[in-house]
C-alpha cells in the first residue's frame, strides 16, 4: 500500500506537491534549516559576551548578528515553526479532512515564504543590516546597511502567514468530519483557530507599517523620521500593534500541543476543556489592545501607560487558567513519561518562569527599571524558546511516529531533553539578575561586574546547541531506520491517530465518523473502536 | 535563597524611590517563588505519585471542577488588580516631578551625552547634580532614539528626537552613579555610558560657581588610592598626557575612538600623530597638532578616508586647557 510518503517519488514531485503533509513537512524543514542559522548567530552573539570589550567581533559585526538572530527566529522559525509546520500536516487530519480547504494556495503560501525568506536573506550577502528585528526609527530610516532588503522580506513573508491563517480558519469552518462538533473539536485546532485570526488581522497592519519604512527609507516621505515631519513613536505603536499579537502566533499553538499532548500521556481527559478552549480566543482578543506595554518608557502619556498596564495584567487570568489546568489534569493520572510528556513538563517549568516574569514587565514601577535590559531578554526567550520551542519538541516527538511511521529512540530523546532543560536555564536565567542589575540589552560591550554571569550564560549556551545537535542526530537516523510505527502507539483518541503511521495520501482509508469528544480517556482503556469509528 | 538569587544584587539604592521599587520586587519575586512552586511543585508531585508503573495504576475520570475554576480565575485577578495599583502608585512618584526641581537639559546623541545648566557650563558625559534636591532632566535626541537609564534611581526613559521626554529623581547617596544608553542607537551603543555626579551642598556650590572640586569617589564607595593619587588633591602632580587621557574618557570619545588600534566608528588614534592621514576626497595631511584640533573643534572640516562625517564638534564643550591635555594624550598613543 502507497503513503503519502511513497506515493509519488522525485523531488519534483515534493516541490509540486498539493498534499498538506508534504508542505507541513516543507515548512518543517525549511523552518529547521533557519533555526540553525539563527542558532549560529545566537551561538555567537554569546561567544561575543563572553568577556567585556571585543572577544571575537567588533561592535559594527555584533550589531549585525543580533539583529540577524532576532529576525531569523521570529519571522523564519517561531511563526511559522508550530502553525504552519505541525499545522499543516495535523490539522486536516485532525479534522478528518483529505486536505485543507484549498491547497493550490496552501502551495503558494509556501512559496511565498520562501520568497520572503530569500529576500531577507539576501541582505546578508550584501551590506547586512543593524536595526534589531525592532526596526525602531529613526535608526532603521538612517542606517546604511541593507536593512531595506530585510524590512521587503518581513513584509513578503506576511503573506503567507495571513494566507495559511484564511486558509486554516475556513478549514476548520468547512471540513470538519461528521458528528466533529465546535464542542469536540480538539484544543490544538481551537488554539490554532485563535493563531489563524490574529495572523489574520494583525499581519496587514505589520506589512502596511514595514512597507511605510521602505518608502521612508527609498523617498523620505516624513511619516517616522522626525527630521522631516515625521514621529518615530508612531512606528512603535504600529510595530508593536502586530508584534504583540504575534507573541500569541508564537505562543498560542504551543499551547494548542501542550493541551493534547499532557491529556494523552495522563491517561485522562483535559481539565477543563471549555475554559481552555475559550481562554485562547481570550489571549487572542487581549492581545490586540496591550501592545502599549513595550512603550512605558517610549515617551507615551501616562494615561495610556495606566491602561496598557492594567490590560496587560488580564493577559495573565487565560494563562494561568491553562497552566493550572494542565496541572490538574495529571491530577491522579497515569502518566507515561515518553519524550513528548518529558517536553511539555519542560515547558511547564520554563513557561511558568516566562508567565510570571511577565507579570514583573506590566507592573508600571518595575517595568521602567528592567525595560531594555537583559531581564526582557531572558523573559521573553523564556516565553518564546522556553514555551515555543519546548512545545515544538514536544509536537514533534508526539507526532513524529505519524510523520515518518517509524519511533523515535526514548533514551537518547531523555539525553537531549535534559541537556536542553539545564542548558536552556543555565543560559537565561543569569539574564535575569543582569537585568535587574542594569545590564542594558543589545551591548557589545559591557561593564566588569557583569563578567560572571555572562559568562554562566554562554556556558548554558552550549549544553543547549549539544542539546539540539544531538537531537537532530537521533532524530533523523529514526525518521530513516528507527523501529515502525503502529498506527497509534499513543492510544491517542484524536482523529490522526486513527488511520496508518504514516497516513495515505487522502489521510483516511474511509472518511472518518466522529462519535464523541477526543479527551474520552478512561481507564483500564475502553478500546477505541467504542468510542470511535475507526476507518 | 530565593532572594539571594534574585536581588541580592540589586543595584545600590541611589534615591527613595529606589527603595519603594525594591519593596515592590520583592513582593513580586515571592509571589513568584509561591505560583512557581504551586505550578511546578505540583506538577512534579503528581507526576511522580501518579506514575503509570507504579502499583495498581489506574487513572480516574476527571474532566474538571468549576469551583477551582472560578478559584483561579479569581484570586489571579484579584492579585493581579493588586499589583497593578501598586506599580501604578511607584510608577507615579517615579515620573511626577516637584515643581521646584533643579532643572538640566539633556542632548543625547550617537554616543555621548550632552547636559547643559541653568549657569550656562556645559559638560559631556557627566551630570552634576546636587544632593537631596530633585533634579529634572528636560531631555531631547539630535539624531536617533536613546534612552537615560540610571540603575542606581530604577529611572529609566527614553529621549526622541523632535520631542522633549523628561525623568526626575532626588539623589540621597553622593558619588557616581552610571548612566547607560539602553535604547539600541547604532554601532557604539555600549559605549554610550555616563555617570551622574551627586555633589554635597559644599562641593556642589563650589562646581556651580565654576570652581574645580577633588575627586568624586563612585556612590557606595571609599575613594580609592588610585583615585586619590591621580586626582592630585593629594599631592601628586598628573602629567599632562595622563589628565588628556581622563578627558578622553570623560567626552566620551572612546566610543567612537579605540587606542589599541581596533575597529570603532571612528579611525583608531594608536599612532596617528606625526602619520599621513588620508581623507575621502584624496586629499593628505601630516597629522600634528593643528591638524588634531581641527579634528576635534571642526570634524567636518576633512574628513578621514573610509569614515562617515559622524563626528560631533567639541568646540565650546573642551577648554583649552583640556584640548592642550588631550593633545598630549593622544600624541602619547604610540
Ligand atoms: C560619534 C563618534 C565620535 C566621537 C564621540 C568622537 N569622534 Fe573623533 N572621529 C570620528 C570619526 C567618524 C572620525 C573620522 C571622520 C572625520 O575625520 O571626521 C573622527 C576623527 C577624529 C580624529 C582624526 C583622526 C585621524 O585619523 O585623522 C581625531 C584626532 C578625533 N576624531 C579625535 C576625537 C576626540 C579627541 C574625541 C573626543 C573629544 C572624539 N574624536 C570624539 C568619530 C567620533
Ligand atoms: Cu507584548
Ligand atoms: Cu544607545
Amino acid at each position: 500500500m502507497h503513503d503519502y510518503l511513497t506515493h509519488t517519488r522525485g523531488l519534483r514531485s515534493w516541490l509540486t506537491t498539493l498534499d498538506h503533509k508534504r508542505i507541513g513537512l516543507m515548512y518543517l524543514f525549511t523552518v529547521l534549516a533557519f533555526f540553525l542559522l539563527g542558532g549560529v548567530f545566537a551561538l555567537l552573539i554569546r561567544l561575543e559576551l563572553f568577556g567585556p570589550g571585543r572577544t571575537i567581533m567588533d561592535a559594527a559585526t555584533y550589531n549585525k548578528i543580533f539583529t540577524y538572530h532576532g529576525a531569523i527566529m521570529v519571522f523564519m522559525v517561531i511563526i511559522p515553526a508550530i502553525p504552519a509546520a505541525i499545522g499543516n500536516f495535523i490539522l486536516p487530519m485532525m479534522l478528518g479532512a483529505k486536505d485543507v480547504a484549498f491547497p493550490r494556495l496552501n502551495l503558494a503560501s509556501y512559496y511565498i515564504f520562501i520568497a520572503g525568506a530569500l529576500v531577507a536573506s539576501s541582505a546578508l550577502f550584501l551590506r547586512g543590516a543593524d536595526t534589531g528585528w525592532t526596526f525602531y526609527t529613526p535608526y532603521s530610516i538612517r542606517t546604511n546597511t541593507t536593512a531595506t532588503l530585510v524590512l521587503a522580506g518581513a513584509f513578503i513573508m506576511g503573506f503567507s502567514s495571513i494566507l495559511t491563517g484564511l486558509n486554516f480558519i475556513i478549514s476548520i469552518h468547512k471540513l470538519r468530519a461528521p458528528g466533529l462538533s465546535w464542542s469536540r473539536l480538539p484544543l490544538f485546532l481551537w488554539a490554532l483557530y485563535a493563531t489563524s485570526i490574529i495572523q489574520v488581522l494583525a499581519t496587514p497592519v505589520l506589512a502596511i507599517t514595514l512597507l511605510l519604512l521602505v518608502f521612508e527609507r527609498l523617498f523620505r516621505i516624513g511619516i517616522f523620521d522626525p527630521a522631516i515631519g515625521g514621529d518615530p513613536v508612531l512606528f512603535q505603536h504600529f510595530f508593536w500593534f502586530y508584534s504583540h499579537p504575534a507573541v500569541y502566533i508564537m505562543i498560542l499553538p504551543a499551547m494548542g500541543v501542550i493541551s493534547e499532548v499532557i491529556p494523552v500521556f495522563s491517561r485522562k481527559p483535559i481539565f477543563g476543556y471549555k475554559a481552555i478552549a475559550y481562554s485562547s480566543f481570550g489571549i487572542a482578543l487581549v492581545a490586540f489592545i496591550v501592545w502599549g506595554h513595550h512603550m512605558f518608557v517610549s515617551g507615551q502619556s501616562e494615561l495610556a501607560n495606566f491602561v496598557f498596564s492594567l490590560l496587560t495584567m488580564f493577559v495573565a487570568v487565560p494563562t494561568g487558567v491553562k497552566v493550572f489546568s494542565w496541572v490538574a489534569t495529571m491530577y491522579r493520572g497515569r502518566i507515561r513519561f515518553n519524550a513528548p510528556m518529558l517536553y511539555a513538563f519542560g515547558f511547564l517549568q520554563l513557561f511558568t518562569i516566562g508567565g510570571l516574569t511577565g507579570v514583573f514587565l506590566a507592573t508600571l514601577a518595575i517595568n521602567v527599571h528592567v525595560t531594555d535590559t537583559y531581564f526582557v531578554v531572558a523573559h521573553f526567550h523564556y516565553v518564546m524558546v522556553g514555551g515555543a520551542i519546548m512545545a515544538l519538541m514536544a509536537g514533534l516527538h508526539y507526532w513524529f511516529p505519524k510523520f515518518w511511521g517509524r519511533m523515535y529512540p526514548e533514551g537518547p530523546a531523555r539525553v537531549s531533553f535534559a541537556l536542553l532543560l539545564a542548558g536552556f536555564n543555565l543560559t537565561f536565567f543569569p539574564q535575569f539578575i543582569l537585568g535587574s542589575q542594569g545590564m542594558p540589552r543589545r551591548y557589545w560591550d559591557y561593564l566588569p561586574e557583569y563578567t560572571m554571569l555572562n559568562r554562566v550564560s554562554t556556558a548554558g549556551s552550549w549544553f543547549l546547541a549539544a542539546g539540539f545537535v544531538y537531537a537532530a542526530v537521533y532524530l533523523w537516523r529514526a525518521m530513516r531506520a528507527g523501529e515502525p510505527a503502529p498506527a497509534n502507539p499513543w492510544e491517542a483518541n484524536t482523529l490522526e491517530w486513527q488511520t496508518a503511521s504514516p497516513p495515505p495520501h487522502d489521510n483516511f482509508a474511509t472518511a472518518p465518523v466522529v462519535t464523541d469528544w477526543p479527551y474520552e480517556y478512561r481507564d483500564p482503556l475502553v478500546p477505541a473502536s467504542a468510542s470511535r469509528s475507526l476507518p | 535563597m530565593f532572594e539571594k538569587i534574585f536581588n541580592g544584587d540589586l543595584p545600590l539604592k541611589g534615591t527613595q524611590v529606589a527603595g519603594s521599587w525594591d519593596s515592590l520586587y520583592n513582593f513580586l519575586v515571592w509571589l513568584s517563588v509561591f505560583f512557581f512552586l504551586l505550578v511546578v511543585g505540583g506538577m512534579v508531585i503528581f507526576a511522580m505519585k501518579y506514575r503509570a508503573d507504579r502499583q495498581g495504576a489506574k487513572a480516574k475520570y476527571i474532566t474538571g471542577s468549576h469551583l477551582l475554576e472560578a478559584v483561579w480565575i479569581a484570586v489571579p485577578t484579584v492579585l493581579l488588580l493588586i499589583i497593578f495599583a501598586w506599580g501604578y502608585n511607584v510608577y507615579r512618584t517615579m515620573t511626577h516631578a516637584p515643581a521646584d526641581a533643579y532643572e538640566v537639559r539633556v542632548i543625547g546623541k550617537q554616543w555621548l551625552w550632552t547636559f547643559l545648566y541653568e549657569n550656562g557650563r556645559t559638560t559631556v558625559n557627566d551630570l552634576y547634580v546636587p544632593m537631596n534636591r530633585p533634579v529634572k532632566l528636560i531631555m531631547t535626541s539630535e539624531d536617533v532614539l536613546h534612552s537615560f537609564f540610571v540603575p542606581n534611581f530604577r529611572v529609566k526613559q527614553d529621549v526622541v528626537p523632535g520631542m522633549y521626554t523628561s525623568v526626575w529623581f532626588e539623589p540621597t547617596m553622593p558619588g557616581k552613579h552610571r548612566i547607560f544608553c539602553a535604547e539600541y542607537c547604532g554601532t557604539s551603543h555600549s559605549g554610550m555610558i555616563g555617570q551622574v555626579i551627586a555633589l554635597e551642598a559644599a562641593q556642589w556650590k563650589a562646581w556651580s560657581a565654576g570652581k574645580e572640586i577633588g575627586p568624586v569617589p563612585q556612590a557606595g564607595l571609599e575613594l580609592t588610592a588610585a583615585e586619590k593619587a591621580h586626582s592630585g588633591a593629594a599631592g601628586a602632580v598628573l602629567t599632562l598626557a595622563e589628565r588628556g587621557a581622563k578627558v578622553f574618557a570623560a567626552k566620551g570619545c572612546a566610543a567612537c575612538h579605540s587606542i589599541d588600534g581596533s575597529a570603532r566608528p571612528g579611525p583608531t588614534l594608536k599612532g596617528v600623530f606625526g602619520h599621513e592621514v588620508e581623507f575621502g576626497d584624496g586629499g593628505r595631511a601630516l597629522v600634528d597638532e593643528n591638524y588634531l584640533r581641527e579634528s576635534i573643534e571642526r570634524p567636518q572640516a576633512r574628513v578621514v578616508k573610509g569614515f562617515q562625517p559622524i563626528m560631533p564638534t567639541f568646540q565650546g564643550l573642551v577648554s583649552e586647557t583640556e584640548l592642550s591635555a588631550l593633545l598630549a594624550y593622544i600624541k602619547s598613543l604610540k
